[in-house]
């Protein structure tokens, strides 16, 4: 079927990226905000805004039902989750089915499979991508046997968990009773799920992984990797496509493992394969999928010079992918700075208020995905993320001194932000060196 | 419990102040103020104020009172959902302009896929005004009532 008018259901840039998305593809728009964010760009620029709920998350963007029936009752026939959110519930996706609208996403099925880590291991295994030593862990002893049989440390991570969430790193065999028993209760009380695995844990891990799409004719491709191991807390801060200082054929082994599992698993839509590359050796292994838009897809595509939002879009409606494998190509070198309202002072505490002043530069190869301007409030329920800047140059030096002049000459007042910390990190030897792992930020930046 | 007088004086207050947004939760009260919300988004639509405010109570809060305009009380939608003024189709609808209501009557219900919520006026007072349409799409806060509240 083809789409004419599309509910976006959720909030801040990555709404404001939905809405311009929908104006390329010719589809009219509604934006269901939260009584917070009534007044916020996304809500500005779409064809309608329907006020969803009060500012609580919980009351609002995480209510299946009322999305469902804010949607259809403002005529929508289709449904963008964004990221974050229901953007991976497969309640919604098919809840959403049920009642005839078009879920943005991949089926509800392949969500459940990706949802469980668990599953989705035995899924990434069966196609034969490579997977850490792991195993799913009955009780607590069972942790000690897995310990003695793989060593400290150990990630213990939850089976419902995902996206950084629900791991714990184990370094030695006196912290590993303690730490199942949390990381059950934490499981259990945060994803409803208290099964636990366990992962050996690889210590210098760089975050590698590659954006596939795929639609309803049988096409699955990829758009290349991205580098993500610049993470605080399993948080990403700074992202590059390509990936740097990676052997060739471990890139095109890395693209075709996450195409092959697309495949094999009957993916739709836009999606993530996340992988961990062993630094040391060049060994990777697949960590998990994201079955929605990525918070970092601009540096994707600004090296494919492709629409990626827009091809959700397309694929949602029942066309093909607009371009075939053989027409990706790649140029320069892409890099993004997520900018959040959070004070490095106090151990990155959220800083929300009103901006007195925000206006980012305006520099050829620059990109900025925000919904901040003058004047707009950062509200206090929700993520900080106030802005992306992608710079696109010739190549990763080009790419990062663009950046690093942009950070510098963003003019942001009224809060506090990690500006100072992204430039900080850009403007180290390690990495102009490309010498990141996932740890590195915590380990060596902000102790230094 | 904040009289109608209490709310008046918060909203003096703030247009004195140079605030922009406000929010304060008290049990069983909450209330957000924006400035400037005549320049919000068409939908829902700011229930008129005195001064350059638009205020209204979140009627989540289990005993907040309704909003109070210069006309009357509204009975905001305490949920998005589909409005209907009576039990089923064809029925007598719970309230029409002119019926008297207590805190507990309940005035209309509103569906949430399958799931029907009923909608008490939370006031005392005379219906005034019904501003939804039967069976529509409501929004979170949009009026449904106006209530005219006992005078004295």
């Amino acid at each position: 079927m083809s789409l004419a008018r599309v509910f976006i259901a959720n909030r801040g840039e990555i709404a404001v990226r939905i809405v311009a998305a929908c104006r390329a593809a010719g589809l009219e728009c509604v934006v269901g905000a939260s009584q917070a964010d009534l007044d916020g760009l996304a809500a500005r620029q779409a064809d309608r805004v329907v006020c969803i709920g009060p500012p609580p998350a919980s009351e609002s963007y995480l209510r299946v039902e009322t999305i469902v029936a804010a949607a259809l009752g403002s005529g929508c026939d289709a449904i963008h989750p964004g990221y974050g959110f229901l953007s991976e519930s497969a309640r919604l996706a098919s809840a959403a089915r049920e009642h005839g609208l078009v879920f943005v996403g991949p089926p509800a099925e392949a969500i459940e499979l990706a949802g469980d880590k668990l599953r989705a291991r035995a899924a990434a295994a069966a196609a034969e991508l490579p997977v850490v030593e792991g195993r799913e862990l009955a009780d607590a002893a069972d942790a000690r046997r897995f310990a003695r049989e793989h060593g400290h440390p150990l990630m213990l991570k939850a089976a419902g968990g995902g996206g950084g969430r629900g791991i714990k790193l184990v370094r030695d065999s006196d912290e590993l009773d303690t730490a199942y028993a949390v990381a059950t209760a934490e499981a259990l009380a945060a994803f409803g799920d208290p099964r636990l695995y366990a992962e050996r844990f690889v210590a210098a891990a760089r975050h590698v992984e590659v954006q596939v799409a795929a639609d309803e004719h049988g096409s699955v491709v990829h758009l290349g990797e991205r580098d993500c191991s610049v993470q605080r807390r399993y948080q990403k801060l700074v992202e590059e496509a390509p990936a740097p200082a990676l052997a060739q054929d471990t890139r095109e082994a890395l693209r075709a493992a996450a195409v092959r599992l697309a495949r094999s698993i009957g993916y739709r839509n836009l999606g993530t394969v996340e992988f961990i590359l062993d630094a040391a050796t060049g060994s990777f292994y697949f960590l998990e999928v994201n079955c929605r838009i990525q918070v970092e897809h601009p540096v994707t595509e600004a090296v494919t010079g492709r629409d990626l939002v827009l091809e959700q879009l397309e694929v949602a409606g029942g066309r093909p992918l607009s371009f075939a494998q053989e027409e990706v190509a790649f140029d320069g070198h892409a890099i993004e700075a997520r900018l959040t309202a959070e004070d490095p002072e106090r151990s990155f505490m959220p800083s929300p208020g009103r901006l007195t002043r925000f206006a980012p530069p305006q520099l050829a190869g620059l990109r900025v995905d925000t919904h901040c301007h003058d004047g707009a409030v950062i509200p206090p329920y929700y993520d900080s993320l106030m802005a992306k800047l992608i710079a696109h140059g010739d190549d990763r030096e080009a790419a990062t001194a663009l950046l690093l002049e942009a950070l510098e000459a963003l003019e942001v007042e009224g809060v506090q932000t990690n500006r100072a910390l992204l430039a900080g990190v850009l403007a180290h030897p390690d990495f102009a060196s490309a010498a990141i792992t996932t740890r590195w930020l915590e380990e060596e930046a902000i102790a230094a | 419990m904040l009289s109608d007088d209490d709310v008046r004086e918060i909203l003096r207050l703030i247009d004195e102040a140079a605030l922009a947004e406000l929010q304060i939760e008290t049990e069983g009260f909450s209330l957000h103020v924006l400035r400037g919300g005549a320049s919000a988004p068409p939908q829902p639509a700011p229930v008129a104020r005195p001064g350059a405010s638009a205020a209204q109570t979140s009627p989540a809060a289990p005993a907040a009172p309704a909003a109070p305009t210069r006309e009357g009380t509204v009975i905001e939608a305490p949920m998005l959902g589909t409005f209907y003024r009576a039990e089923a189709p064809g029925a007598t609808p719970f309230v029409e302009v002119g019926a008297r209501v207590e805190p507990d009557t309940i005035v209309c219900l509103i569906e949430v896929m399958k799931m029907m919520n009923s909608v008490p006026a939370r006031v005392a007072g005379t219906i005034v005004e019904v501003c939804a349409e039967n069976a529509a799409l409501v929004e979170y806060g949009q009026p449904l009532f106006v209530v005219q509240l006992p005078s004295g």
